[in-house]
This record gives C-alpha cells, sequence and structure tokens, in this order.
C-alpha cells in the first residue's frame, strides 16, 4: 500500500484559500471550524511565503500516542484517522499535535469541547465506507471512491499535493531541479522525520 | 500581556530573520541568476529561533495562525514516558514503603488502652469540610489517574466503548467537582491556618521522629503535631497548585493562554497529582489501619483521651485548662 502525504509547495502557494474553502464544503464542517488553513509569514515582506497546513497524517502520530481513549487508528496507507464514538474532548491531542490540526465544536459549559474533528484526508472514519453515519461524522469519502483529497485536487496552482509520498516527493524534486529553487516541504521534517533532498 | 510577549518575540524573530536575510541577499545577487528563496522564510531557520512557527491567517481563529508546534512531541514524551514512571514509582512506592511499615510497626495502639472518656477533637463544621474536601479529592484522584493510567490499565479488560463512556462521565466528574474541592480547600487553608504556624514543639517532635524514634516515645504536640502541619501545608499548597492549573486546562485559550502555557499547566497537573495521591494515600493509612482511636476524630469528632494525651498531650492540657478538668463540647480554637 502507498504511503499517502500531503505537501505544500510554498514557492506555489498564492493565498487563495479555495483548499480551505472545498474542504469546508465538501465536508460539512461545521461554523468556526477549519480542517484546513492557509498560514502566510513574513506578510507583506520581501521573502514572504503561504503555507497550506492541514493533519499531516503523521507517522508515529503524537496524537494518537497521547490520546487516554485511544480514539486514532492507521489505516493501509498510513493515514491517521480517529473514531469519534471514543472520543471524549479532552484536548490533549491539541496539545500533542504539531500542526493544530485537530478542532473542537466547543460545546458545553467550561473545558467540554464535543468531539474532535479533523481532516481525514478524504478518507472518512470507521463506518461503512459512503455510508450516511459516515458523511455525517466525518465528511465524504473520496478515497474509497478512487480520489485524491479535493484540497489537493482543486489547487489551482498546484501547490498543494496529495498523494503517494514517493510520488509526490518525485514531482517535488522535479520542479525544484527545474526551477532551480525550493524552500523545502514543510512539515516534513516534523511529521515524517524526513526531508526530500533535493 | 502573553499576547504582547508572544507579539515581542515574533517582532524579534523577525528582526533577526532580516538581519540573516540581509546578509544572505547581496550574496545571491552577485552568483547571477536569481534565487528567490535566498530571501524566502526558511523552516529550519524559524524552527531554531522561535520553537514555533507563526504567521497570519484570514480565518476568524487566531490560533490556527501557528502553523507548526514541534514542542507537542515534547510534551508526549511526558505523557507516554515520564509520567508513566513518575506515577507508578511515586503511588506504588508509597503502597510499598506503608506495607513494609505496617509489618514492621502494626496498627499502633493506645498505650494506655482507652479510657472510656472522650474529648471533642473535631466540631461539625470541620468535620463537614474536612469530607467535602476528601470524597471529591477521591473522585478527582481516581478519574484523574484513570485519564494517564486508564489507558493501559484498564482499557484492555473495559473494552474501548464501556471505557469511553466511563472515561467521558469521568472527566465530567472531574471537571465539576473541582469547583467543590476549591471550596473545600479554601475552607481548610482559612479555617485551621491559625493553629498550622510551626512551632519550637514541632522542631521537637521532628526530631523524635514523631514517636517513631527511640523507645516510641511520643512527643508533645499541640492540637496538630509538626507531621499534621506538614501535612496541611503541603495540602494548601499542592491544593493550590492543582486548582490553578487545572483551572488553566478547564478554560482553554482564555485570557491569552496559549497551547504551550496548556502543556505545562498539564506537566504540572500531573506530577503534582500523582504526588498529591501518594500523599493522601499515607493520610488514609494513617487515619484508618495505621492508628488506633484516630479515625474517630473525623467520624464521631470526638476521641477517647488517652488518645489525646499521648499523641496531643499540650493539647489536652489546654483543653482541660479551658474546661475544668472535663470534656468539652466545644472544640479548641
Amino acid at each position: 500500500m502507498a504511503r499517502m502525504k500531503f505537501l505544500c509547495d510554498a514557492d506555489r502557494c498564492i493565498e487563495c484559500n479555495a483548499c480551505v474553502t472545498a474542504c469546508k464544503n465538501e465536508h460539512e464542517v461545521p461554523w468556526g471550524m477549519n480542517r484546513r488553513r492557509v498560514v502566510t509569514l513574513n506578510d507583506g515582506k520581501p521573502g514572504e511565503r503561504s503555507i497550506s497546513m492541514a493533519c499531516m497524517h503523521c507517522t508515529d502520530a503524537p496524537c494518537a500516542a497521547v490520546c487516554p481513549t485511544n480514539v486514532f487508528y492507521t489505516t493501509a496507507d498510513s493515514l491517521v484517522l480517529h473514531n469519534k464514538d471514543l472520543c471524549i474532548g479532552c484536548g490533549y491531542c491539541f496539545y500533542a499535535c504539531p500542526f493544530g490540526a485537530p478542532q473542537y465544536p466547543k460545546v458545553g459549559n467550561f473545558g467540554t469541547r464535543g468531539k474532535m474533528d479533523k481532516c481525514t484526508y478524504c478518507a472518512g472514519g470507521p463506518e461503512a465506507d459512503g455510508s450516511k453515519e459516515e458523511y455525517e461524522k466525518y465528511g465524504a469519502n473520496r478515497l474509497a471512491e478512487g480520489k485524491l483529497p479535493l484540497c489537493a485536487e482543486m489547487c489551482s496552482t498546484k501547490s498543494l499535493l496529495a498523494g503517494d509520498g514517493d510520488v509526490i516527493a518525485q514531482i517535488y524534486k522535479e520542479r525544484v531541479k527545474t526551477r532551480g529553487y525550493g524552500s523545502g516541504a514543510w512539515g516534513w521534517q516534523t511529521a515524517y522525520h524526513e526531508t526530500i533532498a533535493t | 500581556m502573553a499576547k504582547l510577549v508572544a507579539h515581542l518575540r515574533l517582532i524579534a524573530g523577525a528582526v533577526a530573520l532580516a538581519f540573516v536575510v540581509a546578509l544572505a541577499v547581496p550574496a545571491a545577487a552577485q552568483q547571477g541568476p536569481v534565487n528567490p528563496t535566498a530571501a524566502a522564510v526558511q523552516e529550519q531557520q524559524l524552527l531554531q529561533k522561535l520553537q514555533v512557527i507563526q504567521g497570519l491567517g484570514t480565518i476568524p481563529d487566531t490560533k490556527s495562525y501557528v502553523l507548526e508546534h514541534p514542542a507537542g512531541r515534547d510534551w508526549r514524551m511526558f505523557r507516554t514516558v515520564y509520567l508513566q514512571w513518575i506515577g507508578a514509582i511515586a503511588i506504588l512506592g508509597m503502597l510499598a514503603l506503608l506495607i513494609i511499615f505496617y509489618m514492621w510497626r502494626g496498627t499502633i495502639k493506645i498505650e494506655g488502652g482507652r479510657s472510656g472518656r472522650t474529648i471533642v477533637r473535631f466540631n461539625a463544621f470541620e468535620r463537614f469540610v474536612h469530607w467535602l474536601t476528601a470524597s471529591t479529592f477521591v473522585v478527582l484522584g481516581i478519574t484523574g489517574l484513570n485519564i494517564s493510567f486508564g489507558r493501559g490499565l484498564l482499557l484492555p479488560w473495559m473494552g474501548p466503548s464501556a471505557f469511553s463512556t466511563w472515561s467521558e462521565w469521568g472527566k465530567y466528574a472531574h471537571n465539576y467537582l473541582s469547583f467543590a474541592f476549591t471550596i473545600g480547600v479554601v475552607l481548610m487553608f482559612l479555617m485551621w491556618i491559625g493553629q498550622n504556624f510551626p512551632t519550637a514543639a514541632d522542631v521537637q517532635w521532628f526530631k523524635m521522629g514523631g514517636g517513631m524514634g527511640k523507645g516510641h516515645q511520643h512527643p508533645p504536640a499541640h492540637r496538630f503535631n509538626g507531621g499534621q502541619k506538614l501535612l496541611y501545608w503541603l495540602i494548601v499548597l499542592g491544593g493550590a497548585a492543582m486548582i490553578i492549573s487545572g483551572y488553566m486546562l478547564l478554560f482553554p485559550f482564555y485570557g491569552g493562554l496559549t497551547v504551550g502555557n496548556m502543556e505545562l499547566a498539564e506537566i504540572f497537573h500531573g506530577v503534582v497529582g500523582v504526588l498529591f495521591v501518594a500523599l493522601i494515600i499515607a493520610h488514609i493509612y494513617l487515619g484508618t489501619l495505621g492508628m488506633e482511636g484516630a479515625f474517630e476524630a473525623m467520624g464521631e469528632g470526638t476521641v477517647d483521651l488517652n488518645w489525646a494525651k499521648e499523641h496531643h498531650s499540650l493539647w489536652v492540657e489546654e483543653e482541660m485548662q479551658h474546661g475544668a478538668g472535663g470534656a468539652r463540647t466545644q472544640p479548641a480554637e
């Protein structure tokens, strides 16, 4: 099986936020929550770069390690998915996540956060693929239909890549070689303990 | 304030970065072909300088402007390795110590036997405050340990669904009972502070090992002996530490709290928590199995006069002066 990854080519991202909008629309993500967001560094200065970030589906994911109720599971494609039925909303995965991926609907009083929601790589959850229950809890399951995550699929500059880690790394390497520069695969060192040698 | 510091840090980082960039730009210009990344922000550089990569976004959730926060991995090490060891050593170590102590001394008897006369030790209000704090502490302790150790100890035989339901109710209990516990600790602090300042008698008490020294002589003590005063201050200070760090976790992101702050609060809450549980296990042992005649002080509120004379001789003298030789109905103030 493939090892699925995300790669954001910061030298191509134009901060259009279409990935953010597409994700919210595809999965009916509730108001106030974002599975994906674009962060701009050095805004308005020379060397400004924007990066689209969501759950990176880490190797040896910290969220899964700290979860008190063992909500997370890793699929055959190395995606880090979660079972909302087991989530108690303690917030520990948010503390452990290096990318700020976990989101909470924040229903109820005090620290009652509700069940955690995050990027599923458009791969749904533990329910039957494409079922109504799965859609209501996790949104669309595009992977089961043979499609890649929508955010990357519709990226106008093809900055955001999704797919087999080796394949997208190769695409990125070729880009860097052709254009002569590249600021690296953001988050890869933290998420996968590796970088793309260019 | 925290926001200001974060801004200052950002500005300092940006200035440092601009300096590096300024050095790099002329060098690149001399080499001919334009390299746009020579001036661009570099991930490794940012991480080394700031530990957190933060920028600007366009969605209302400002905490999502943190792009990368690798310190989460350190916190994960604390949760999955360090806290597990600290908790196991503190709690199992305390249990082992108490078992050894029990095998050595057994239940410490009233040497003179029961006199049949009793003396009031804790009035109804004091006992109410004690049991309010104690009962909530037991629930907070068990549900707290469940969050840290339940996955390893309970989940395998409870099954994911039952364990999750139990943990969710445990979390609710932990969150809501924290307020009752807070009231208990505050009342305890105010109620007993007058009798818990260290005195010369306490030095003597500790020198004699609290009665554990040679010949098992009972050192003289006022209403609270040195050990009890130590316990009082550990509970008041430990309780305050738990309450403050706990409320930081109960109100996430309120008042400018960052993920980094909450990670630190959780580390503090976890370490002090397991030590607190170990301390209270020792307290429960001494108040029940460990010593004859001790539990009734918090049970019925009265103790046997001989027990009082052996363990709190100075207090009994004071009481006798007040009450002209008889058992008083009011406790010492």
